[in-house]
């Protein structure tokens, strides 16, 4: 029999509804998985209690006939989310013991259909990272490691990519069937790229972002991190509503996301924009990319090149754009409210030394470029120009999409590195988003799929961008490559019991 | 464009961040190289381009003006570092 940690979500949903097995033992093994993985840092707090508990309420859901697609799956939730009476800091020591009195919208909807909350996940502080090394809480290793020439695994730890790095080793190492991430510039896409997971963003304003600790908020969304494109449907829906507490949710009713995976994507039009060619670019990053098209040829798919002539400049408009917002938004930490205080000469002494000390250093970075670009007499310069370029960017797409249905990318440029090897510099790490961000500052959807692996077999993702609230052709996209791929890798088990 | 020691210390005033002077000398370094690599984005002609107000394109719903929630005041304050009497405390303002 197959270890139940093993399942898919929608396995895992069609055993508990035919009664093969219950919550509480689906989650049971869960948890066991946790406590033997606890090395690999990715959860920041277990709550093995709530989450036996919960189990049990779903058990009693599935017999009363009331079961939707995630009742008794059990999830990892990044600490990003608010969670009533839980641990949610955002990886940040300014919100130091920080224990909501509310829930967030996202999670509060998958509560109400039944899923289990196993933890609070890992992640940059923030979520300003691409590697998981600016948690407070220490970074988090990835559960893939590279082979060597020998065949052997290295020795060495790797990232999981950032900034949703927890939730994505939790997936990865089966501590979680699936988990919430949040997306900025790539913080779903490029962790699930990293350790051969799926990660969906969906169109800006299809989640709530009510209750989701703020980093910059033109641009944040929730979404979901699972092993299948199948279960990113089923997990999607759940998320996804209007939310009169965020007012920049928009009123669309959700769709089935499961129906669109008709398997059928013959006489779709899919773009292949050649400014996402860089220069430097690995080849076996071409390579992916090349196969990615021919797969998608193969099962009918017509392949039409297309041009985005703002991509190059999407990373730097981004990093004013995000920084400006995140100055903004994190003024509120002010050591009054919540979190952390730190006294010193008066309030102004105070509020400075709450903020040296409770913020990490790539946040400051963030902060004070922020700062600088929104102030007095620079604001045309940098932020009013980024956001026009912003303009132009979307432009690139809505043109593009006058005559493609989806566009087809690879996530990253490169597969996960090792640990320590980009934090001493700043745009070295950046670029980790290039593929990324352009759809993050248009607001589209889009889906990393793991689409092979790198030549000491670490996995790779290829990407697919939608049309805004078009997750459902996305999807429907993602599965056939997702098929086509017969990517079926898994990490070897190196941590817990030797 | 690029920033010296004062204007960082400016900055860092202005965000309520504690600097001290040896932690200047390298964020200056770290600023201007990220500052400099932002620079491209001038190479853009944007003339007549209007700046991004909204990603999607949705009017703002409106509601009316009433008062439709709250009463909270225990949960709002339990989280605080410091309180008294149901308020907010904070180092003295007035001498």
């Amino acid at each position: 029999m197959t270890k139940l940690t093993e399942l898919t979500l929608a396995e895992a949903r069609d055993g508990l509804a035919k009664g093969d097995f219950t919550s509480r033992e689906l989650t049971q093994q869960y948890l066991s998985n946790m406590e033997q993985g606890r090395e690999l840092n990715s959860y920041i707090v277990e709550t093995g209690d709530i989450a036996l508990n919960m189990a049990d309420k779903a058990d009693e859901m599935i017999r009363a006939g009331n079961a939707t697609g995630m009742t008794g799956i059990p999830i990892a939730v990044k600490d990003l989310y608010c969670t009533k009476d839980v641990h949610s800091c955002s990886a940040s020591h300014i919100l130091n013991g920080f224990k909501p009195k509310y829930e967030s919208t996202v999670t509060a909807n998958l509560w109400a259909d039944g899923a289990v909350m196993l933890g609070k996940t890992n992640m940059d502080e923030f979520a300003m990272g691409s590697s998981n090394e600016t948690s407070f809480y220490g970074p988090v290793k990835n559960p893939w490691r590279a082979t060597k020439e020998n065949g052997e695994l290295e020795t060495k730890d790797y990232v999981p990519g950032g900034s949703s790095g927890g939730s994505v080793a939790a997936v990865a190492a089966g501590m979680a069937i699936a988990a919430t991430g949040t997306d900025t510039g790539g913080s779903i896409r490029q962790p699930a790229a990293f350790t051969g997971l799926v990660g969906l963003k969906p169109t800006y304003g299809r989640c709530s972002r009510w209750g989701m600790i703020a980093f910059a908020s033109s641009l944040d969304q929730a979404g979901p991190i699972t092993k299948t494109v199948r279960d990113a449907a089923i997990m999607m829906e759940s998320m996804a509503s209007y939310d009169v507490k965020d007012s920049t949710s928009v009123e669309r009713t959700v769709p089935n996301y499961e129906h669109a995976l008709t398997g059928d994507i013959r006489g779709m039009k899919i773009g292949i924009p050649k400014e996402y060619r860089m220069d430097g670019m690995p080849d076996e990053i071409e390579k992916l990319w090349q196969q990615g098209i021919e797969w998608m040829k193969d099962a009918g798919a017509e392949i039409i090149d297309i041009s985005l002539p703002h991509t190059k400049y999407a990373l730097p408009t981004y990093y004013i754009v995000a920084p400006a917002e995140a100055s903004s938004n994190l003024a509120r930490y002010d050591g009054v409210k919540y979190g952390l205080r730190v006294e010193g000469d008066g309030l102004d002494g105070m509020y400075k030394n709450t903020r040296a000390e409770g913020f990490g250093a790539e946040v400051k970075r963030r902060i004070l470029i922020g700062t600088y670009v929104l102030s007095a007499g620079y604001y045309d310069a940098y932020y009013l120009k980024a956001q026009k370029i912003r303009t132009l960017i979307a432009r690139d797409f809505a043109k593009a999409y006058e005559k493609v249905d989806v566009i087809l990318t690879p996530t990253t440029p490169s597969a996960a590195f090792a640990m320590g090897e980009k934090s001493d510099d700043p745009i070295a790490m950046y670029l980790n988003d290039v593929f990324t961000v352009p759809a993050s500052l248009a607001g589209l959807p889009a889906v990393s799929v793991p689409a092979g692996l790198s030549e000491d077999a670490m996995p790779l993702g290829l990407q697919l961008i939608g049309r805004a609230f078009d997750e459902e052709t996305v999807l429907r996209a993602a599965q056939v490559l997702e098929h086509a791929t017969g990517f079926s890798a898994k990490p070897k088990i190196w941590w817990g019991e030797k | 464009m690029s920033v010296d020691k004062r204007t960082v210390a400016k900055i860092a005033d202005l965000a309520r961040i504690a600097v001290t002077e040896d932690e200047l000398e390298p964020l200056v370094g770290e600023l201007n190289n990220i500052l400099e690599w932002i620079e491209q984005l001038s190479e853009v002609n944007t003339d007549g381009v209007a700046p991004m107000t909204s990603v999607v394109e949705v009017d703002l719903p409106w509601r009316a003006d009433k008062v439709t929630d709250g009463g909270y005041r225990d949960a709002v304050l339990a989280n605080a570092p410091e309180s008294e009497h149901g308020f907010f405390t904070v180092p003295k303002v007035i001498e």
